[in-house]
């Protein structure tokens, strides 16, 4: 694999399946850009039914809070939705971990 | 018992032509999308390509199912389907081509979802009803499979140099096939005549000026006209067309009075 | 179904001898609150052990539904009926469906899906050994859909209580599509043996006689080889054992097999009155390690398929991204 490559980012999505609803987050998926990643996930998330509205956001744009106990905060300080390693861009020279 | 089951023979009628036209159009072209199935380049598209394969193969269902009822025989969608010889099937010769690359897959099913979506428009107002109804619902399925499609061709025009050689490579091939599509005949006649759809020849205008559209976001051209013309429609398939069906038949010839 | 030979853990992910008094009172709490029932979460506190096995066992469980597409995708072009073939496709689709449900699930724990792919196609990873049986006839299909998933699904259904949030979810959606996968393989083969002809019949006896024991081996070594059984059971991976859940499985298939009119090919099949259970013949354990050390009927054509999959794909892959920063650049530029 070279190293040019890169992978297709990570997007959540977020369906109403009934016009009166929320949307709902219902799962992940990988897209190239915005217009695929809608497309897919019409055809991933909503085959089985009619979904009157679909949301995609890339997953590093969302930001999470999610207090708990706050003892169980493995970094207080992380906002990130994932711990994922691409999440975090590293200069090309270290970008092997 | 006869170890092997024989052949149906169709009626020559033009208005069961016509809708077997269709029919094996969306048939065919299901039966190469589903190849993809487990070799899509990603999982998205795994399923997508399963999807318009799905809703391919419904359209050519109900539209076999039609022309059985109308052809008077009794034959329901899987004796047409299954047991007719290859000169008897009536889709058009670009559908049964070789799935080829991504490329070439993406390209024929914007060239193919494209003239669909013409043909289901005017459908709608078929004087056969159920032609209409049919339409009514894969308007719909044509419409998105091919923006999905479109999509595809521009990405990958506008992708890397690979990805364009390719795509130019799938142009170039595939454009001489499609004259295919707006060749109007006897059986265009009567159905313009019945009412019951348009002459293809028709639906060439609006299709050319939706491609070239597409091409030309894609940074490609539409290529000039050439004599080749392609006869499917009339029963005179490639080479490809015998190799598809003993694959696809296999199993009802080989089991006669199987029930599945 | 995908959990077999999950416990049986690498020496590098051994826990480490070494915790601090911090990691302990951590992972006392960790498994308090599994206990009660509460559900783990991508940014919660989890012990590294649960995190790299879970991302283990959600990948090759995800691995196993994608090359699980390849036996059956085989007869989607022959078909016998265009019912088979839109009922084939859509269960085909579902497969590769619930792959990415799953990809996307582990990936919540620091993985990545080039990672778990790479991992498959290098021959790491390991995916669900019942796949690297060739599908040689149309009932086969049938026989994967009553066999295969159904033991797939006894396996699953537990996991939707899965202590880590997004497999658990994962799963739910799962087993709701997974409900007309285990139906349209048995109708299938019932309709040939009720309805079919002689032929058809021998058809599926055969393929019967060929998946049998291999389905029964998707449950996994005996619980008294898999020794981490204890500690998975513990932090909610694992809800029930090997053997339970093969016992389970063997006393519903023999009485479906009598439905369909098949003989399963188990000459020690007897129902034992007193265990309330059937007692079945001896698994031939060296074929299932055979199988999943790499040597059986169909590995190597199998990880080839997906390796080609992947690499005939690359272009198609690199292409959409160039364009997209291609756009990007574009709107940068714009703005």
């Amino acid at each position: 694999m070279s190293e040019s490559r890169q992978e297709w980012p990570l997007w959540e999505v977020f369906v109403r399946s009934k016009s009166g609803l929320d949307h709902k987050h219902c799962g992940s998926l990988h897209a190239p850009d915005a217009k695929m990643a809608i497309q897919m996930a019409r055809d991933v998330y909503t085959r089985r039914q009619e979904g009157t509205s679909v949301w995609v956001v890339r997953s590093e744009h969302i930001v999470a809070s999610d207090p708990g106990d706050k003892d169980m905060y493995f970094d207080p300080a992380e906002d990130k939705v994932y711990r994922h390693p691409t999440f975090y861009a590293l200069p090309k020279a270290v970008d092997h971990m | 018992m006869a170890a092997v089951q024989g052949s149906i023979q169709v009626s020559a009628a033009p208005n069961v032509q016509y809708l077997l036209r269709i029919g094996d159009s969306a048939l065919i072209l299901a039966q190469r999308t589903c190849e993809w199935a487990g070799h899509a380049p990603v999982l998205e598209e795994d399923i997508a390509l399963a999807n318009m394969a799905l809703d391919l193969l419904g359209q050519a269902r109900a539209l076999l199912t039609r022309a059985g009822q109308l052809e008077g025989s009794g034959y329901d969608e899987d004796q047409l389907a299954f047991l007719r010889e290859a000169r008897d099937y009536r889709n058009v010769t670009l559908v049964e081509l070789p799935r080829g690359d991504f490329a070439m897959t993406q390209l024929r099913n914007v060239v193919m979802a494209t003239f669909f979506k013409l043909l289901w428009q005017r459908l709608a107002t078929s004087s056969d009803s159920e032609l209409a109804a049919i339409a009514g619902k894969a308007v719909k399925e044509a419409r998105y499979h091919q923006q999905h499609a479109a999509d595809w061709v521009i990405r990958l025009a506008g992708g890397t140099d690979e990805s364009r050689k390719r795509t130019e490579c799938a142009l170039a091939e595939l454009w001489r096939y499609t004259a295919e599509l707006f060749a109007s005949d006897a059986v265009d006649n009567y159905a313009a005549e019945a009412q019951l759809g348009p002459r293809w020849g028709e639906l060439r205008e609006p299709w050319l000026h939706e491609m070239t559209q597409i091409l030309d976001e894609a940074g490609l051209q539409p290529h000039a006209d050439t004599p080749f013309l392609s006869t499917g429609k009339n029963g005179a398939h490639s080479e490809h067309m015998g190799l598809l069906l003993a694959e696809m038949q296999h199993l009802q010839r080989a089991y006669p009075g199987g029930v599945w | 179904m995908y959990t077999q030979a999950m416990d049986t853990a690498r020496s590098d992910d051994a826990r480490k001898p070494v915790r601090s008094a911090e990691d302990l009172r951590m992972e006392e709490r960790f498994e308090a609150r599994i206990a009660e029932g509460e559900f783990i979460e991508p940014r919660d506190w989890m012990p590294d052990h649960y995190r790299k096995t879970l991302v283990r066992q959600i990948s090759q469980h995800a691995h196993s539904e994608v090359v699980g597409m390849l036996p059956e995708g085989n007869w989607i072009t022959r078909a016998p009926t265009l019912k088979r073939k839109a009922i084939l496709l859509a269960k085909v689709q579902d497969e590769g469906g619930h792959g990415l449900y799953l990809y996307c699930a582990a990936e919540t724990l620091g993985t990545s899906r080039d990672e778990m792919l790479e991992a498959l196609h290098s021959g790491r990873a390991k995916y669900s050994s019942i796949f690297n049986y060739p599908t040689l006839t149309w009932a086969d299909v049938g026989t994967i859909g009553w066999l295969v998933d159904g033991a797939a699904i006894m396996n699953q259904v537990p996991i939707c209580r899965c202590s880590y949030g997004p497999y658990a979810r994962a799963m739910i959606r799962i087993c709701r599509e997974e409900s007309f996968h285990q139906r349209q393989g048995f109708e299938s083969l019932l309709t040939m043996m009720k309805e079919g002809t002689d032929a058809q019949r021998a058809m599926v006896q055969d393929a019967v006689n060929r998946w049998w024991w291999p389905s029964i081996m998707m449950f996994g070594p005996p619980d008294d080889q898999s020794p981490n059984t204890a500690q998975s059971m513990r932090w909610g991976i694992k809800r029930i054992s090997n053997d339970e859940l093969r016992q389970k499985f063997v006393d519903a298939a023999v009485e479906q097999a009598k439905v369909l009119g098949v003989t399963p090919p188990d000459r020690d099949l007897k129902w034992n009155a007193e265990r309330g259970h059937y007692d079945f013949g001896t698994i031939d354990w060296t074929e299932f390690w055979n199988v999943i050390a790499g040597h059986g009927p169909c590995n190597r054509e199998r990880l080839a398929a997906r390796v080609k999959a992947w690499d005939d794909g690359a272009w198609v892959r690199d292409a959409a991204m160039a364009h997209a920063r291609k756009q990007s650049s574009q709107h940068q530029e714009a703005a």
